[in-house]
């Protein structure tokens, strides 16, 4: 009972520091997202007269200007078509792969499932020059088509890994109970076991999906030749570049803002989610 | 019959994703390997094989070396600040609430303070990039330079300085990843049971005594994965180097890596060859250092 009472003033000293440094890190992170989304509304000479003032008044062209001529609606446009198709297709035959080599015998399914995992070793710049001229061979060079099954390929060992690891967890009742009633195997696969699979399906999903919107390389060198079907990461670079030549700053960073604020509305909607998905998927 | 419909379906189900991944994934490093032992240049009908002779030289070259030892910084230092930094606030989110009540509690308001810390994880590189740009702008216009000027201080020139450059986007790697692994941590915090809190507190034992005491010796498997994938995370920073410092790795290759120094070579020097041998040095060094880890681990792991 003593120790408690002298511990008190104590802990009450310890919990200030620890909202001090806690607060510092969330300054950190959110002073510079602020300092973007506040310089939008100004303008040249208010960046640089003094950048840590606030804007004079809130003036939208800037964002109208990164809409239009930046084209930060076209590329915003062009990642949500790859990204959802790339991450559907990432998920359909992912979890096909998987649930066939998790949970049928058959001669050589060991050898298929770490020829996946075995993808999971190399590093993506290894393979950038050939995969550039393979692309090329299907004539699927600066297509959207092309990078999406690229998208699709690179996410599938992890997507395989992880959900095979899933499915095998999965009772093997069920399956076999629908499988007596007659039901078919592709039909026991997307009725009974899709659903039964949906907690790790939605964590390889929301994991898939971040990857996907923040790949940067890959469009680089398979779009280069077409600006007009850059994703959003091109894009931002690119008019971040170009920033310093047309003297358009507000420009720039109403486009960073434009990029930044549906991911954070999403994130702030689906964080737990999301954050329970990214730090599962990487704990296998 | 049954069998054979068997059969159909695995194959059915099978074939798709199999030939995607071997078109797109394998093959291309399959060639990578035969490349590296030619010098072919992207777009002529002749491949000539030279044998090792890109390997030898990568050994004399001064670029590569350059962008060796930045990977050996960014080994050393991207997982210990990391890990360091988000140790300690998920120590203080989880556990810092003290021993009151029932069992260990977390601070007030550690739900904001999470969401906060994870966002710049959903960001894309590229995006954070461009944003620290203008933190790190080299004038006084500057976020941060602004912030010294303020204070009466010369503007640092946080990109420009080789010998300041790798840090500072050292710095930008560390703010974009703390968050994930104070999410990582607490959950690993939230699985150690409430009972050896309390049984320690009872004992007398301060929070300090506790985190070290206990907190740190049970988390230490989800730590070596951190480690694992903040080492893997070191081999690669393409996005942001290529955005903050340029295809070069400015100022004077003081930032240079090998994945930019890779995608520099092949694509605008056109030396496909002997960017693909860079890319095999490169999958052997992530190789090497996974097996290392992975040895290490295993060799040092106790039963609890």
């Amino acid at each position: 009972m003593t120790a408690r009472d002298t511990g008190r003033p104590r802990l009450g000293v310890l919990n200030g520091l620890s909202h001090v440094a806690l607060a510092v890190w969330a300054l950190l992170i959110a002073l510079p997202l602020l300092w973007t989304f506040l310089a939008s509304f100004k303008t040249n000479t208010e960046i640089f007269g003094d950048p840590l003032q606030l804007p004079g008044a809130v003036r939208l062209d800037s964002w109208g200007r990164a809409w239009d001529k930046a084209h930060i609606g076209q590329y915003m446009l062009n990642t949500v078509v790859v990204v959802f198709f790339g991450t559907a297709g990432t998920m359909v035959f992912g979890s096909m792969a998987a649930y066939v080599l998790a949970r049928y015998r058959f001669v050589g399914s060991r050898l298929i499932y770490y020829y996946f995992v075995a993808g999971l070793a190399f590093p993506v710049f290894l393979a950038l020059g050939p995969l550039f001229f393979v692309v090329r061979q299907f004539g699927l060079l600066n297509s959207h088509v092309g990078l999406v099954l690229v998208y699709i390929a690179y996410s599938l060992p992890f997507t395989v890994f992880f959900l095979a690891a899933f499915f095998r967890t999965l009772p093997d009742a069920v399956a076999e109970a629908a499988l007596i009633d007659g039901a078919s195997h592709t039909r026991t696969f997307f009725q009974i076991m899709v659903p039964m699979a949906r907690p790790g399906l939605i964590s390889i999903t929301i994991f898939n999906v971040l990857g996907q919107w923040n790949q940067y390389l890959l469009p680089l060198v398979l779009l280069a030749g077409d600006p007009d079907k850059w994703v959003i990461t091109q894009g931002i670079a690119k008019i971040s570049t170009l920033a310093g030549y047309e003297a358009d700053w507000p420009g720039l960073f109403a486009a960073l803002s434009m990029t930044i604020l549906p991911v954070m509305i999403v994130y702030i909607v689906f964080q737990r989610q999301i954050q329970s998905g990214l730090s599962s998927g990487s704990l296998k | 019959m049954v069998r054979l419909r068997r059969y159909g379906f695995v194959a059915g189900f099978l074939v798709v994703p199999v030939a995607l991944y071997s078109v797109f994934v394998i093959s291309p490093y399959l060639q990578a390997f035969q490349l590296s032992l030619t010098s072919w240049n992207g777009y002529s009908s002749v491949v000539r094989y030279v044998g090792l002779d890109n390997f030898g030289r990568l050994l004399a070259d001064g670029v590569f070396w350059q962008a060796l030892r930045n990977h050996g910084l960014l080994l050393l230092v991207l997982p210990i600040v990391t890990i360091v930094i988000a140790l300690f606030l998920s120590f203080l989110l989880n556990l810092g609430g003290g021993t009151r009540g029932a069992g260990m509690r977390g601070v007030w308001g550690s739900r904001f303070y999470r969401v906060v810390f994870f966002f710049p994880q959903v960001l894309a590189v590229a995006v954070v990039g461009v944003l620290f740009q203008a933190v790190y702008r080299p004038d006084e216009d500057g976020v941060l330079n602004g912030v010294l000027a303020r204070l009466g201080a010369e503007p640092v020139g946080w990109l420009t300085e080789p010998g300041l450059a790798l840090w500072s986007i050292i710095a930008v790697m560390v703010w974009q990843a703390v968050g994930f692994y104070v999410v990582l941590f607490s959950a690993g915090m939230a699985a150690i049971p409430k009972d050896y809190f309390e049984a320690a507190a009872l004992d007398g034992a301060g929070r300090v005594r506790l985190f070290f005491s206990i907190t740190l010796p049970l988390l230490r498997d989800t730590v070596q994965v951190g480690w694992i994938y903040l080492g893997i995370a070191a081999f690669d920073g393409f996005a942001l180097i290529q955005v903050l410092a340029g295809d070069k790795g400015e100022p004077d290759g003081a930032t240079t890596i090998l994945p930019v120094t890779i995608y520099k070579t092949a694509f605008a020097y056109n030396k496909v060859g002997y960017a693909s041998a860079m890319g095999v040095a490169l999958f052997f060094l992530t190789v090497t250092f996974a097996v290392l880890t992975l040895r290490t681990i295993r060799r040092e792991k106790v039963e609890l």
